[in-house]
């Protein structure tokens, strides 16, 4: 294997960027540490949904409510947007061109809109149905969960049009080749979170 | 690191470095693929009954999340030790919180739909 010393965990720039790879260590340990208490957050949160499942209170249920079809897409959309993430990050590591890692970026983005636009949906198809979070506590576990990592992917999309304005700005220093790789620890995290959300409450709530 | 000589050498290992790890995401997406979509076509087509099922769901997940980690987020045994021991601290509270949670709920609710006794 190579002679890289791994600083952090996740991809590491490598010892070819110099004083951005030396800053690395400090502020990638700091941001595992906001994921792992983020992941306890979430933990919880998926807890109390689980706790709460057969509180409908006589109101419609997880087969009322979930459509398969619409959840399946969105976890295409939201895997193939984490690998599209990864292309981005090689193409920052490896110093190729600039479009070449925009694009990703931009790909990245479409995906992760995409997917809260189909989420979006299937809450509106939930409510129509008359699955509001006011109508049992089942409910309101559902919309406390589901819609905490909509929230996340959401503040994830505002972070990636910031860092491609800053990238624009300032170009790629220290700052902002970190910024990218903070964020692209985020959506492979808010991915794995999503793991748990589709097997958890969709899967298992359509058995 | 970049003496005149060693230029080529660096340069060719850089490359297969790349190469490593593009084969590592393209790893990574194509195991995450199979363990979504077979989840989704079990609970979508077979008809199997509801417990196994949620467990074979429970063990797909358990399984995709340490796919991603190992190939997307590229933790390994290789991290410096209070870096692994962040995540594994996590892990043991993050079970513990939620698995007690649920325990306890669970049999409060058990206790409190009890007849109750004359």
């Amino acid at each position: 294997m190579s002679q890289e010393v791994i600083k952090h965990p996740g991809l590491n720039l490598g010892p070819t960027h110099g004083k951005d790879n030396d800053a690395a260590e400090r502020m990638m340990s700091g941001f595992w540490v906001f994921m792992m208490s983020d992941a306890i957050l979430f933990g919880m949160v998926f807890a109390t949904y689980v706790t709460s499942i057969d509180a409908t209170a006589g109101g419609p249920g997880p087969h009322d409510l979930y459509d398969i079809k619409s959840v399946f897409i969105e976890t295409m959309l939201l895997l193939t947007s984490s690998f599209a993430f990864g292309m981005a990050s090689l193409a920052l590591k490896y110093k190729h061109s600039m479009t070449r890692l925009i694009g990703w970026l931009a790909v990245t983005l479409v995906l992760g809109v995409s997917f809260l636009g189909f989420e979006l949906h299937d809450f509106a198809t939930m409510f129509a149905k008359g699955g509001v979070p006011t109508r049992s506590g089942y409910l309101s576990a559902f919309f406390d969960l589901v819609p905490l990592h909509g929230l996340h992917v959401t503040a994830a999309c505002i972070w990636l049009v910031c860092l491609v304005g800053q990238i624009a700005r300032y170009g790629l220093d220290t700052m902002t080749k970190l910024g990218i790789m903070r964020l692209a620890l985020f959506w492979h995290f808010l991915d794995i979170v999503w793991i748990a959300i589709f097997s958890v409450v969709y899967l298992a709530g359509l058995t | 690191m970049s003496e005149q000589g060693n230029d080529y050498s660096d340069q060719w290992e850089l490359k297969q470095q790349e190469r490593r790890e593009f084969r590592s995401y393209v790893w990574g997406i194509g195991l995450a693929l199979l363990l979504t979509v077979a989840p989704f076509a079990l609970v979508h087509w077979a008809g199997i009954p509801r417990f196994p099922l949620l467990i074979v769901i429970g063990a797909f997940a358990l399984v995709q999340m340490l796919v991603h980690f190992r190939f997307f987020l590229h933790i390994g045994f290789k991290q410096k030790r209070e870096d692994l021991q962040l995540i594994l601290f996590s892990t043991l509270l993050l079970t513990i919180m939620v698995a007690g949670t649920i325990w306890i709920m669970a049999s409060l609710a058990l206790r409190m739909t009890m007849p109750a006794s004359p």
